[in-house]
């Protein structure tokens, strides 16, 4: 697939789904309003994609796990790219016995089935830890959480990049005039390696949003991400599951949904990758 | 020759059993912070048992002291293969693991090879021919497979097999009550493997079709081709040959994807196997069983990927001579 059209299907694609979720709820009726006379309802003028189990819109409900999903997506890849960036440069900057560790960990991380790991820390309970239960289940809450449950184990891809590159950068005539000027290594790692490594982390980070969205959607499947009533691609999908004897279709859309988004995202992130950093491979 | 491996795989196994204390240690950390303390539910369960009685019940079972102490005593037990009891179940964890284990092997067995026998031919076509329409056909395939989400692929084949065209069971290990045949496993098995088959592909074809393009502008060759190789014996013998080295490692750090894929399709297929265990487990504050379903779910990862470098060192004879 060749740069421009896979970043422009993707660009355009993510653009659109952008678009519903910001304009939706303008012409949608509430995504919390029960109807049960018109319980798993047909499409309709009024439901235009028909109605859940409980009678709830849910063309609504699409736009509100919409703009849910894509915030705790950009959150967590936000987040997780950070944790790698820091990672990486401390791992490639240094070297040595640091450097080693790091991989090693990185490696283990990799390698780990995470999923499950993920529904022990999905089930931690923070009320345990000292937060006040009313907090502690609100929704800010809620979606914050699972962001940085699910970047601690997604900053992997972008240690190993940014570490790549590092090792690359740093022994380039300008970070060792840098050096030799007396700049610290805080100095030398945030003001003369980062803007080098940058293009880079965009591409891993773009790319790891798809990834986030599937585990996102998958925990949120299994009952223990997002949770009722704030809809979610992924709990929309438990719902349906419950009635696929009854009303197969209900099943189509959170999912058909969750797979355009990361689809949009991995082909902006293929695009990306050969536009900005074709030798991206070769590092 | 065999002497070489010694060391390296000593010092994986090593690693492994690290990467196992370290996990067991912050996951029986997170299991005091999570919500259900036996004790606890054993109170509500019973009015007459009192706060005294309940501080009592914890000084017996050892709930009182610290948890890095309980911590270091289950790890004794453990080290002697005793894994506790079930309190789902109630029986012995290994009992209940066993079988869980065989039904998960046998899923994600199934489904990697076919992955494979699939997404590495596909790989090997699309990179014959960078940019032609047989290639985009097969960078489509492969994207829309990584970015499918294995719950809704499941309940799509669902839809369509099983409500639409009733063709195939919905779920479960075999018919309930039914005569246990063959037959009937496997088309048991059928959703299922091809949920996970599916979403392995994409990710094996694109790696595999880079890993040829990569050695097909490589000299040696050219020099086959030079010397009056056939294609095929140049393609089979040489290109393929080294282009599987970077794929083996792609499976051998897929596994831990493949179980997490697994645990998502046996939710979604009611297939009673590792993934669906530790599921029910951690939802039914059922720590003992959690705790040493995860353990064992990793060491399976760590061992395939061992698995993954021996058969690295078997393919590539650089790796020995280091």
């Amino acid at each position: 697939m060749t740069a421009p059209l896979s970043l422009w299907a993707g660009g355009g694609l993510l653009l659109l789904l952008i678009l519903a979720t910001l304009a939706g709820p303008m012409m949608l009726p509430d995504p919390e309003a029960m109807d049960l006379a018109v319980r798993l309802g047909s499409p309709s003028t009024d439901h235009l994609l028909g109605t859940d189990e409980l009678g709830r819109d849910i063309a609504a409900r699409l736009v509100q796990g919409g703009q849910v999903s894509l915030v705790v997506a950009a959150l967590t890849a936000t987040l997780a790219a950070l944790f790698g960036t820091v990672i990486g440069l401390l791992s490639g900057y240094y070297g040595g016995p640091l450097d080693s560790a790091l991989m090693r960990l990185t490696d283990g991380v990799m390698a780990l089935p995470l999923l499950p790991l993920l529904i022990i820390l999905a089930a931690a309970d923070p009320a345990q830890l000292g937060m006040p239960p009313d907090i502690a289940t609100s929704e800010p809450v809620a979606v914050a959480r699972l962001a940085v449950i699910i970047a601690c184990v997604s900053w992997t891809g972008v240690a190993r990049l940014v570490r790549g590159s590092t090792l690359s950068t740093r022994a380039r005539d300008h970070v060792r005039a840098a050096e030799a000027l007396g700049a610290g290594p805080v100095r030398v790692m945030v003001r003369h390696i980062l803007p080098d490594v940058a293009s880079p982390v965009v591409v891993a980070a773009t790319l790891s949003v798809g990834h986030v969205i599937l585990i996102e959607s998958a925990l949120s499947f299994l009952g223990l991400g997002l949770r009722p009533p704030l809809a979610s691609w992924g709990n929309m999908l438990t719902g349906a599951m419950d009635v696929v004897w009854t009303a197969p279709a209900m099943a189509i859309w959170p999912g058909a949904a969750i797979f355009a988004t990361v689809l949009a995202f991995n082909l902006l992130g293929e695009g990306l990758q050969q536009r900005l950093s074709p030798d991206l491979c070769r590092r | 020759m065999a002497l070489g491996l010694i060391r390296p795989v000593l010092s994986r196994l090593g690693q492994s059993v690290f990467v196992l204390l370290a996990m067991s240690f912050i996951v029986y950390g997170l299991m005091g912070v999570m919500p259900g303390d036996p004790i606890d539910l054993m109170i509500a369960g019973d009015p007459r048992l009192t706060a005294e009685d309940a501080i009592r019940l914890k000084a017996v079972y050892g709930l009182d002291r610290p948890w890095t102490e309980r911590w270091l005593r289950w790890l004794a037990q453990a080290i002697q293969g005793e894994f506790g009891y079930s309190r789902l179940y109630a029986q012995p964890v290994a009992e209940t693991m066993a079988p869980a284990l065989v039904n998960t092997a046998l899923l994600m067995i199934s489904a990697l090879s076919i992955s494979l026998a699939v997404a590495l031919p596909l790989g090997v076509w699309a990179a014959r021919r960078p940019g032609s329409p047989v290639d985009m056909l097969v960078n489509l395939l492969a994207f829309a497979s990584v970015s499918v989400p294995v719950f809704w692929l499941g309940l799509m084949l669902i839809v369509l097999f099983a409500v639409s065209l009733g063709w195939l069971p919905a779920g479960g290990l075999r018919t309930v009550g039914g005569p246990d045949s063959l037959n009937d496993r496997l088309i048991h098995l059928a959703l299922p493997v091809a949920t996970l088959a599916l979403v392995g592909l994409g990710q094996f074809a694109r790696h595999m079709r880079a890993a040829m393009i990569a050695q097909a502008g490589s000299d040696y060759i050219r020099t086959a081709r030079a010397k009056g190789c056939s294609p095929v014996r140049v393609l089979v013998r040489h290109q393929l040959r080294n282009a599987l080295l970077p794929v083996v490692t792609i499976v051998a750090l897929e596994i831990g994807g493949l179980f997490s894929g697994a645990l998502v399709t046996e939710t979604v297929f009611a297939w009673p196997g590792m993934g669906r265990l530790i599921y029910a487990s951690v939802m039914g504050n059922d720590f003992n069983l959690a705790l040493s379903g995860l353990l064992l779910a990793t060491a399976m990862t760590l061992v395939g990927s061992i698995l993954a470098d021996l058969a690295y060192w078997q393919l590539d004879p650089r790796v020995r001579g280091r």
